[in-house]
Parts: C-alpha cells; sequence; structure tokens
C-alpha cells in the first residue's frame, strides 16, 4: 500500500523519478495534497492516504455505495473515481458533515429515528440524502427511496433510514413549521 | 482492488485527445464516467496502458435540439443531466424514459451515455434506445469525424468498430418525421442490477399513423438487438391493438435470449413480448390524451 500514495505538504516539490502524480483537492473544506500513482481509487486517498475512515468500502465493485463521498456537491461512489480525477476538486465526507460541537440535521436524524444497525452503511446513505436534500429540500417517502437506490442497507434498516431523511428535512426547514420542536436529543 | 499500473492522461481539448490515442498504438481508454471501465478495470477484466481522462475537456456535457430537431448529446453528459431535464419527455420520451433506469443514482451522477453505447454490453440500456432512434456515434480521429449509426456501431459483446485511435464526441439523433412518441421498460431483479430484458419503442406519428419505428432489445443476446421486422409491423399503422401486438410477436422472436439466473429464455421471449404491447398501449393513452 505505501507504494500507492505518500502525503505530502502542498508546498513540497515533485520528484520526476517517481510514477505519481501531484493532486491537490479540498476536502471537507480543507486544502490537501498528496503524490499518488494514477491507479489509486478516490476511495483509498480517503482512507489510507488522509486517515478519513469514515468513508467505507463495503463491496469495491461500484454496488453498494458505502464510500459515497461528494465531488463537487454531487454524490458518487468514491471506489469508482480515480485518485487524480479529484485534483483541483472538492469533496465531502462524513467525517465533514458534524462542526467541533454539533451534528449535522441529517446525523442527528439517523441518531433520533434508529437510522442505523451496524452503521457500515450509513455515511454513504447520509452523503446521498445530503445531496437529495440540498436539491430537493422536502423529498416525498417515494423520492428519499429512489435517491437512497444506490445505497445497500444489509441490516435490511431502510425503513428507518427513510424515516431519519424525513426528520432531517424537517429539521433543516423543508416542510414542517415546527420543526425544531422535536429536535432534542444532544446532551 | 486495484487496477494493474497505466500512465494518466488529462488532454483539455479532443485534439489532444486523439493524439494521445495515436501515440498510445492501441494501448490506452478513454475515462468518461468511467462507471464501467474502472470496475473492469479494478477486476483485471480491462488492463489498458494509458488512460486518457477526458472529464477535463470543455464543451462535452450538453444535450440539445438543433433548430431542425436533430437531437445532440456530449460524450460528458451524465445519465443524471438527462434524468433530470424536464424538457426531455416532450422532445426525446425513450430517452427521457430509460434515463432513471440506467445503473443507481450514484452510478447516474458519473455514467455517460456515449459512454455507455461505446462500451457496448449486451445489457447496456442507451444502445437499444439509441438503435430504436436511428441514432448515431460522431467519431473523431487524426483524420477527421465520422458518423457511425448506433445499429452498425456495436459489432459483439462489447466490441465496436471505432479505430483504436478515434474518441467518440457525441451521440446524434435525427430530426423526427413527425411527432416523437416511445417508451423504454427494462426488467431487473433490484435497482443497479443488469437487465433482466429491456425493450426500447420509439416512432414517429405523422397525420395518425407511424411515419418512422424503431425497437432495441437490451439483454436478450450477444449484443443490442435491433427488432427491425417488429419495427416495420408498426409503420404505417395507426399503432392499433392488432399492429402492436404483432410486432411484439416479431420482436420476441428477434431476441435470442440464454436461460440463466435471471430467467428462462422462453420467459424473457415473453417479457420482449409483453413490454412492446406496454409501451405501444402507454404511447396510444398519451396520443388520446393528447387529442
Amino acid at each position: 500500500m505505501s507504494t500507492l500514495y505518500e502525503e505530502v505538504r502542498p508546498s513540497d516539490g515533485a520528484d520526476d523519478a517517481v510514477p505519481v502524480r501531484r493532486v491537490e483537492l479540498t476536502v471537507n473544506g480543507e486544502r490537501r495534497a498528496a503524490d499518488v500513482e494514477p491507479r489509486l481509487l478516490l476511495a483509498h486517498l480517503l482512507r489510507n492516504g488522509f486517515r478519513l475512515t469514515g468513508t467505507h468500502t463495503g463491496c469495491d465493485t461500484t454496488n453498494c455505495g458505502a464510500c459515497t463521498v461528494l465531488y463537487d456537491g454531487v454524490p458518487v461512489k468514491s471506489c469508482t473515481m480515480f485518485a487524480v480525477q479529484a485534483d483541483g476538486h472538492e469533496v465531502l465526507t462524513v467525517e465533514g458533515l458534524a462542526t467541533a460541537s454539533e451534528l449535522h440535521p441529517i446525523q442527528e436524524g439517523f441518531k433520533d429515528e434508529h437510522g442505523l444497525q451496524c452503521g457500515f452503511c450509513t455515511p454513504g446513505m447520509m452523503l446521498a440524502a445530503k445531496a437529495l436534500l440540498e436539491e430537493n429540500p422536502n423529498p416525498s417517502e417515494d423520492e428519499i427511496r429512489w435517491a437512497l437506490s444506490g445505497n445497500l442497507c444489509r441490516c435490511t434498516g431502510y425503513q428507518n433510514i427513510v424515516k431519519a431523511v424525513m426528520w432531517a428535512a424537517e429539521k433543516l426547514g423543508g416542510s414542517a413549521d415546527d420543526a425544531g420542536d422535536d429536535a432534542g436529543g444532544e446532551s | 482492488m486495484y487496477p494493474s499500473r497505466f500512465s494518466y492522461e488529462a488532454p483539455s481539448t479532443v485534439a489532444e485527445a486523439v493524439a494521445m490515442l495515436a501515440a498510445a498504438d492501441g494501448e490506452a481508454k478513454i475515462l468518461a464516467g468511467g462507471q464501467s471501465l474502472i470496475p473492469m478495470m479494478k477486476l483485471r477484466f480491462a488492463a489498458p496502458a494509458m488512460i486518457v481522462d477526458i472529464n477535463g475537456i470543455g464543451g462535452l456535457d450538453y444535450h440539445r435540439a438543433d433548430p431542425d430537431g436533430t437531437y445532440r448529446i456530449g460524450a460528458l453528459c451524465r445519465h443524471a443531466d438527462l434524468e433530470k431535464s424536464a424538457a426531455l419527455a416532450d422532445v426525446q420520451p425513450t430517452i427521457a424514459a430509460a434515463a432513471p433506469v440506467v445503473a443507481d443514482p450514484l452510478v447516474r451522477t458519473r455514467g455517460t451515455l456515449v459512454g455507455s453505447v461505446c462500451h457496448a454490453d449486451p445489457q447496456g440500456d442507451w444502445a437499444s434506445v439509441m438503435v430504436s432512434l436511428e441514432g448515431a456515434i460522431v467519431a473523431q480521429g487524426p483524420d477527421g469525424r465520422r458518423s457511425i449509426q448506433v445499429a452498425d456501431l456495436i459489432d459483439g459483446p462489447f466490441q465496436t468498430v471505432l479505430a483504436p485511435d478515434e474518441i467518440a464526441t457525441e451521440a446524434v439523433v435525427p430530426a423526427p418525421r413527425g411527432t416523437r412518441a416511445g417508451g423504454y421498460l427494462k426488467l431487473e431483479r433490484r435497482v443497479g442490477d443488469f437487465a433482466t430484458v429491456g425493450v426500447a419503442v420509439s416512432v414517429e406519428m405523422s397525420g395518425g399513423s407511424v411515419a418512422r419505428a424503431g425497437i432495441g432489445l437490451t439483454g436478450v443476446g450477444p449484443a443490442t438487438i435491433n427488432a427491425s421486422d417488429a419495427a416495420a409491423a408498426l409503420v404505417g399503422t395507426a399503432l392499433d391493438a392488432d399492429a402492436v401486438d404483432a410486432a411484439a410477436q416479431l420482436a420476441a422472436e428477434a431476441a435470442q435470449p440464454r436461460s440463466d439466473h435471471r430467467g428462462s429464455a422462453d420467459y424473457k421471449r415473453h417479457v420482449v413480448a409483453t413490454f412492446v404491447r406496454r409501451i405501444g398501449a402507454q404511447i396510444q393513452r398519451s396520443e388520446q390524451e393528447a387529442a
């Protein structure tokens, strides 16, 4: 693994002898850079290079969606993109959802509605949900199921995942006026 | 899983990309959406020595109609761009019907129609859609551009007549001879699975009868099937139930399905016929509503 990436500071010069390319990208709002082999997958740069292990690799065959990240705001399977393709782009991983003191409303929704059992698919579910709610702040249940249909949960917890996204939609102000009323749970 | 090592190029123009392909002597692959290519590279079914990533080439992400009604879809137009286009259903109903059922929502944000057609997977939805529309691919090579009918482009599973130094820059659907109608139906065991059966039916209605028809079949043969006899049975008719039924039978005969874990050959033929009838009925209903 260590031959596939080596994180460097953005100011370091590239070593021409090594078959790597310099990529500079914004991850969760922070400028990051790395020298990567072109065949390195974005999921592996995030997990092994940047130690952002919230992005899960589940099936590794473009089926399950556990590795979903937002790439320039668009949900993508990070196991099905090369890290070099992220050069100059913005990536949001699950680590970028919460602030130091507060969970993101989508995370709160998953917590309040018990939208996870084992939690493996959860980062991908939440990022796909975030993209949905930005595009459609007040989705119907069908629209939520449709938007999450590329993310597989093998605990079969879809019911509560859908509830969690509806909860987050309300909290974010998509529909109900009393969105804030049941937003507790943070201790 | 990691792909084999490859060198990576990111050209900023189509001409640069063509030069890179030519220099690679047949060992390069074009990366657009990558939603089929990258999984195949990870499984080492594909091991190109060079990847030419065209995502940095500007001006290829369009889908639009020319003033004469010719429809053009650029090489970087994603499935999701088509799915989310509210205006598409009126002008290209078959494309609008297929866009939401290609793969899954995450794959659709990256994958491209042109890439899917050129991937020539017999299970690919877009090739059937384009065949039904008499669509073509525009290929640019060192000696200029040429247009290739999608029906002629695919010459086997995962095989096209594109030269190693050619790049498909857009898909083109010719202007309709009348009002377009059509649909795409796909049977899949779950979202994102390959089609058990997919059927694209496109017609152009003029003066109450079918001026042109096309039927493409997905997943029921070694390559995309152009059910031209079935389509011919619709031309000149009012798309009445008898005509649609005749076309459905001919489409089922044109299918070359194999029995597998997705169903028996007989079952798949039955689904082909059923889908032709359903799309025919859909079109009739919308024609009646419009009248």
